[in-house]
């Protein structure tokens, strides 16, 4: 399993990588699938099977299909590419790299200041996965679907047709 | 025999069996098509036309591969291997006897649901890599009208899954030993089946495809085996809708006299033959009419079904 | 949603498994052709097997596609006579409007329908290949018995065993 996670890091960091330096949006859609896909594996190989496949089923299978539905809509071809392309010079990189290399430089002196109390992983099964959802963190979940809600509303506000005025 | 070889020979078998079930499906819908039409359909090759297959297979390979050259490369070669793939993989969850079934996850239904919307991939990939308009609708459509299906799909499986109490595909099976879920679940399995028409587009839910409109859809373009990749993975679609059906519905394995995977075969035989008869009888609706019925027909269907489960676990 | 409908269009189409199929078994199981059917071209003879075919061109003349190419000829008597004939049925549409046109009931459509070819150069047949020995559909029919025939120094009807010829626009026997 530790052999799985590192593998699956590798892809997603890979992937991840290649989402960033893409010019054709598409292209980058297609590593960000993969970037998810690999996180959920490696969801499951730290004994959390429940959470992979939601990853994969809610956010590579279903919001990655609306990112590239959107994209389609729009046919950006070869213009697009190269507008990209005008955008993203390698020097627009180093302002985040430098701050992500921070974040980094932190977490690792954390790690090393705190021995992880790693232990082995254990398997999650759905069932203890919805007893927390709706024990503990009832208030969280809730919370969450009145946002989802408030998106709800927001979309049919946007989605509605006007209705025809008068004098006009 | 030892442990990793046992699971290599149950892998490689199911496999093996599911693609040539999957091959043999296209001689038979031909040939039950053509009963019902009052034709013959395939007789010529081998007894029965049963080589049928093998020569459409040859034809398929022979031809002439070609890649437009207005198409995306990558995205264009890759996208019909991920029907196929994602299509197989689900295969790995399905218990097909107590016994036989390479993998029983704990999450073995949502693996199946996970995979099915890898299949969504596919045919809108194919379709906008093609670069060509019919394509791109065709891309377009199948892209809406499975993300939309794929939302009840789930919805109407919530029922069974709290009835057995279990992801696992096995526990479900197990759970029907005193009754199959095609009883209480009556609305769900209606919601599912036609829910699994669509993200299969077989007719009469092909709008991706629809020969009347958009001459072939997403795959206009595909030639070779790359449009034969895209062809078995609907017949994969089929044979996995229908054993998933089987498996939550109808009781898997589970019946009397007859061996464990002789009922299985039967009872997913039975529904693939009733997918042939979709096609082969009902008019494909017009595309915001799908739309329509998923959202205001079956999802309210799909919850109502899931309230009145929950309610009824509740009083018990 | 018409639910009623698609169930009952599943129910109609499902009933069809217990029908037997209409399809006739070609090549093993031969159809019925009536006799009158339009099928390949042939040129007949009379009984007494002499040629029936005068080359008068109406054929020819009739042939909505023009498919029908012939040249006359006369033989010591002055009898006409084709010196070729070619139908190309590559083109022919086998509307039988040669038959139709036909003086002499020389041409005439066959109830056979097998001429496919790999080559269609070998679609066009020549005179040997149209010309049958028979009298085709019409056993008794013999045109210079009806016409007579004026050979050099005797007019129709004058030679011996002879009847004078039939007077088409009379109405008497």
């Amino acid at each position: 399993m530790t052999i799985a996670f590192y593998l699956a890091s590798a892809v997603a960091i890979a992937a991840t990588i290649m989402v960033i330096t893409r010019r054709n949006v598409v292209h980058a859609l297609l590593y960000l699938i993969l970037s998810l896909l690999a996180v959920a594996l490696m969801f499951f190989a730290l004994g959390a099977p429940f959470i992979a496949a939601l990853e994969v089923m809610v956010y590579a299978g279903a919001i990655m299909v609306l990112f590239v539905f959107v994209i389609m809509m729009l046919n950006l071809g070869p213009a697009g590419v190269a507008q990209e392309r005008a955008w993203l010079p390698p020097r627009m990189f180093v302002g985040p790299a430098i701050l992500a290399a921070i974040l980094l430089a932190d977490l690792l002196v954390l790690l090393a200041g705190n021995p992880a109390s790693a232990g082995q992983p254990q398997v999650v099964a759905p069932k203890a996965v919805s007893l927390a959802l709706y024990g503990p963190y009832l208030l969280a979940v809730e919370l969450a679907s009145l946002l989802l809600l408030a998106g709800l509303v927001g979309a049919y506000h946007l989605g509605r047709r006007e209705p025809k005025k008068e004098n006009d | 025999m030892t442990e990793p070889w046992r699971s290599l020979v149950v892998i490689v078998g199911v496999l093996a069996i599911a693609l040539l079930v999957i091959m043999a499906q296209v001689w038979l819908e031909r040939r039950i098509i053509a009963r019902w039409q009052d034709r013959r359909g395939p007789n010529r090759v081998g007894p029965f036309g049963l080589l049928q297959l093998i020569a459409d297979v040859i034809k398929l390979f022979t031809k002439e591969d070609w890649t437009p050259p207005f198409a995306d490369r990558p995205v264009f070669v890759l996208a019909p291997a991920v029907v196929m793939t994602a299509g197989m993989m689900s295969f790995a969850v399905i218990p097909f006897a107590p016994t036989i079934g390479i993998v029983d996850l704990n999450i073995g239904l949502l693996f199946f649901l996970a995979m099915s919307s890898m299949g969504v991939y596919s045919v809108v990939l194919g379709g906008w890599a093609s670069n060509s308009k019919y394509s791109l609708l065709g891309g377009m459509r199948a892209a809406a009208q499975m993300l939309s299906y794929e939302v009840f799909m789930g919805l109407s499986l919530a029922g069974v899954v709290a009835l057995a109490g279990s992801f696992s595909l096995r526990d479900i099976v197990e759970a029907q030993r005193h009754g199959w879920f095609i009883v209480p679940q009556a609305l769900g399995f209606v919601v599912f089946l036609i829910a699994g028409i669509a993200e299969t587009h077989r007719l009469p839910f092909d709008l991706p495809e629809a020969e009347s409109e958009l001459v072939a859809g997403y795959h206009t373009e595909y030639s070779s085996m790359k449009f034969g990749m895209f062809f078995v993975g609907e017949y994969v679609g089929i044979a996995l809708v229908s054993a998933m059906i089987t498996t939550l519905f109808l009781g898997g394995w589970l019946g009397p006299w007859l061996p464990p995977l002789a009922w299985f075969g039967i009872k997913t035989f039975f529904f693939m033959c009733f997918f042939y008869l979709m096609r082969g009888s009902l008019p494909r609706p017009r595309y915001d009419q799908l739309m329509a019925y998923g959202w205001k027909l079956m999802l309210p269907l799909a919850m109502l079904n899931l309230l009145v489960t929950g309610a009824f676990l509740a009083a018990r | 949603m018409p639910i009623y409908s698609a169930l009952r269009s599943l129910w109609h189409v499902f009933k069809h498994t217990f029908r037997r199929p209409i399809t006739v078994q070609y090549p093993e199981e031969r159809p019925r052709i009536p006799p009158r059917w339009r099928g390949r071209i042939i040129l007949s003879r009379d009984p007494a097997g002499g040629e029936r075919c005068v080359a008068c061109y109406l054929c020819s003349a009739a042939c909505p596609v023009g498919c029908i190419a012939l040249q006359a000829a006369e033989d010591e008597h002055g009898r006409r006579y084709p010196a070729f004939f070619r139908i190309n049925f590559s083109r022919c549409i086998f509307c039988g409007y040669c038959e139709e046109a036909c003086p002499t009931r020389a041409i005439q459509l066959t109830p056979d329908f097998e001429m496919c070819e790999y080559d269609r150069q070998n679609l066009v047949y020549e005179k040997e290949d149209l010309l049958i020995s028979g009298p085709g559909k019409y056993p008794d029919y013999d045109f210079y018995r009806v016409a007579g025939v004026a050979v050099g120094v005797k007019d129709k009807g004058a030679g011996e065993r002879e009847l004078p010829p039939v007077d088409v626009r009379s109405l008497l026997p």
